[in-house]
């Protein structure tokens, strides 16, 4: 039979190939993910305003007027400011998860995956553009929750660089978070599995709504458990200080570092395995 | 010259022991158009995502224009389009939209222009502000040639790029890859449709269960492999093919107006003047007779049954 390699064939005449000199960063490259992501945001932008605006006002109805009003003060703060940082915390945690998780699937889900595995694109630059995309959503959101609530309660913001430091590398690590998500899913079902059954008991139970002071004996200890009370923790002490907190800020930093380093380390262990993205 | 594809005893096992690549190996020159033939599930897909970075090998190695395709993926997938077999498109988007993201994602700076003129060639310039999802299918399929085409690829590989698509699409498309191989773009496609590698290869490869089995100039492998038929009609109604034809692998039609005789065009002795003069003595006249060589689908199909 014919000699596969092809190596008997005389070359056809074609002018010496110009090699492309792709430069080391791809910058056209994650500015192409990231401005495509952003366009389905800003596609829908009534939507993505709109939801978060209208939930925070009802939050506010509901434990602010309805039930705060006969909450006097939370650790020296009022329940209708005390339950902002926490607010905020669960609308970026669901929106970095949705974002991102949904970003990666979707390109999965109808195959346009193909293009980005078959771009000269690295893991890194593949991240910047889907977590960078998701990140500014979730933080577009928190403050516009942020704006809203200052429309409600009296608000101060003791350590502002603080607060938007919490708010960007949280957001990144949710995002991250659900980027994980979003690569292991394999059905829509799936995507809402996490979040859902994990992420929101986890938030709700995390003190967004008040301090772990209040729950009982073992259910105090349980709560220590949870990753989610450092980081509402050390949010809230961005707006009021050490005594709103419910443990030490430093052991917010730390856990939100931790989860931000576990994220980065799982995602970076996809893309060496290409784990349901190349097989 | 290097070869602007090498491949080097490539091998695919995904999960669960299916082995879809064995050891295959094939070196494609600049400028030519190689067609890859095979039955579904014979590897050809995999092959060609192997190569553009889609899928990860086992084992072996792959380079384009002499650069190895994991260190230094940002060169050879810079130099590669594809044009994937399923229609794997953002229904939501413009087409003006997401050719421009293509060519963003492989690095290059805008260059609305150089956009402008690939959608020209591809008849879609009127739906550049059109959604993905009011398109036609053959629209759909143009879309996806236009973001292989928008980052300028040396080498275009095309993953059953007229399936499905109507007779003038197809012609379309051929022309297209013409103009492509013109401007020296090596073009690499497998397709079901073999009077499309008929029509446009200059070599071709089959592929069956992972094995690359052939790879062959399409001239030559249609030499090589090509058979005849000569078919004769004959004067008089025959019952039966007389044993003293039976030196000659001969098929009477049910009619027993035709006989039919196949053989070699390669073989110092075809037999069919020895048929003739045979026929002659024994007084079996013929009233017109014809000739027809067989087309790459009965080589195709010959070299599928002899190694399956």
């Amino acid at each position: 039979m014919a000699d596969a390699s092809g190596a008997d064939r005389a070359p056809l005449a074609s002018p010496a190939l110009d090699l492309p000199r792709p430069p080391a960063f791809n910058a056209h490259g994650v500015w192409a993910i990231y401005r495509f992501q952003m366009a389905r945001f800003f596609r829908t932008l009534g939507e993505s305003v709109a939801t978060p605006v209208i939930t925070t006002s009802l939050y506010f109805v509901v434990f602010g007027g309805a039930l705060g009003s006969r909450i006097d003060e939370v650790q020296g703060v009022g329940f209708g400011a005390f339950i902002v940082p926490g607010l905020i915390m669960l609308s970026l945690f669901t929106q970095s998860i949705f974002n991102a998780s949904f970003g990666i699937y979707f390109p999965k889900f109808t195959g346009t995956i193909y293009e980005i595995l078959s771009a000269p694109v690295s893991f890194f630059e593949i991240v910047l553009g889907y977590v960078g995309a998701a990140a500014t959503k979730s933080i577009i959101v928190g403050l516009i929750i942020l704006i809203v609530a200052a429309f409600f309660v009296d608000l101060r913001i003791l350590h502002p660089l603080w607060m938007a430091a919490f708010l960007v590398v949280i957001s990144v690590s949710f995002s991250l978070f659900g980027f994980i998500i979003g690569v292991w899913a394999q059905s829509f079902e799936q995507l809402n599995f996490i979040p859902m059954l994990i992420v929101t008991p986890l938030t709700f139970l995390g003190g967004a709504f008040y301090t772990i002071d209040m729950l009982p004996g073992v259910w105090r200890d349980v709560a220590m458990f949870n990753p989610v009370v450092y980081l509402i923790s050390g949010f809230r002490w961005s707006f009021f200080g050490e005594s709103a907190g419910d443990v030490p800020v430093e052991w917010s930093v730390a856990a939100t570092l931790a989860f931000f380093a576990i994220c980065l380390g799982v995602v970076w262990w996809i893309f060496k395995t290409g784990y349901r993205l190349k097989n | 010259m290097t070869p602007i594809v090498s491949i080097r005893n490539l091998e695919k096992t995904y999960t669960g022991e299916f082995q879809a690549l064995k050891d295959v190996s094939l070196e494609i020159e600049r400028g030519e158009i190689f067609a890859l033939l095979g039955p579904n599930g014979a590897g050809k897909s995999t092959l060609i995502n192997a190569v553009c970075g889609i899928v990860t090998p086992t084992s072996g190695s792959v380079a384009v224009a002499g650069k190895d395709i994991k260190a230094d993926y940002r060169i050879t997938r810079s130099l590669i389009g594809l044009v994937p077999q399923e229609m794997h498109i953002d229904m939501f988007e413009t087409v003006w939209d997401v050719v421009s993201f293509s060519r963003g994602l492989f690095g290059l700076a805008p260059n609305p222009s150089y956009i402008e003129g690939v959608l020209r060639d591809l008849s879609l310039l009127d739906k550049r502000k059109s959604k993905l999802m009011e398109l036609s299918g053959g629209m759909k399929r143009r879309v996806l040639i236009a973001k292989a085409l928008a980052h300028e690829p040396q080498v275009l590989f095309l993953d059953e790029p007229t399936a499905g698509v109507d007779v003038e699409l197809r012609r379309d498309m051929w022309e297209m890859v013409r103009r492509m191989r013109e401007r020296g773009v090596t073009i690499i496609l497998t397709t079901h449709y073999i009077e499309e590698a008929e029509e446009m290869a200059d070599r071709i490869g089959v592929i069956l269960k992972g094995e690359l089995i052939v790879v062959e100039e399409k001239s030559a492998l249609m030499a090589k492999l090509g058979r005849k038929r000569l078919t004769l009609q004959l004067q008089d109604r025959m019952e039966a093919i007389p044993p003293e034809l039976s030196d000659w692998a001969l098929r009477l039609d049910p009619d027993g107006r035709e006989l039919d005789y196949e053989f070699n065009v390669h073989d110092e002795r075809t037999g069919v003047p020895s048929l003739l003069r045979r026929m002659s003595e024994l007084g079996i006249a013929f009233k017109d007779l014809n000739t027809t060589t067989s087309s790459l689908e009965d080589i195709f199909v010959s070299l599928v049954n002899t190694k399956s």
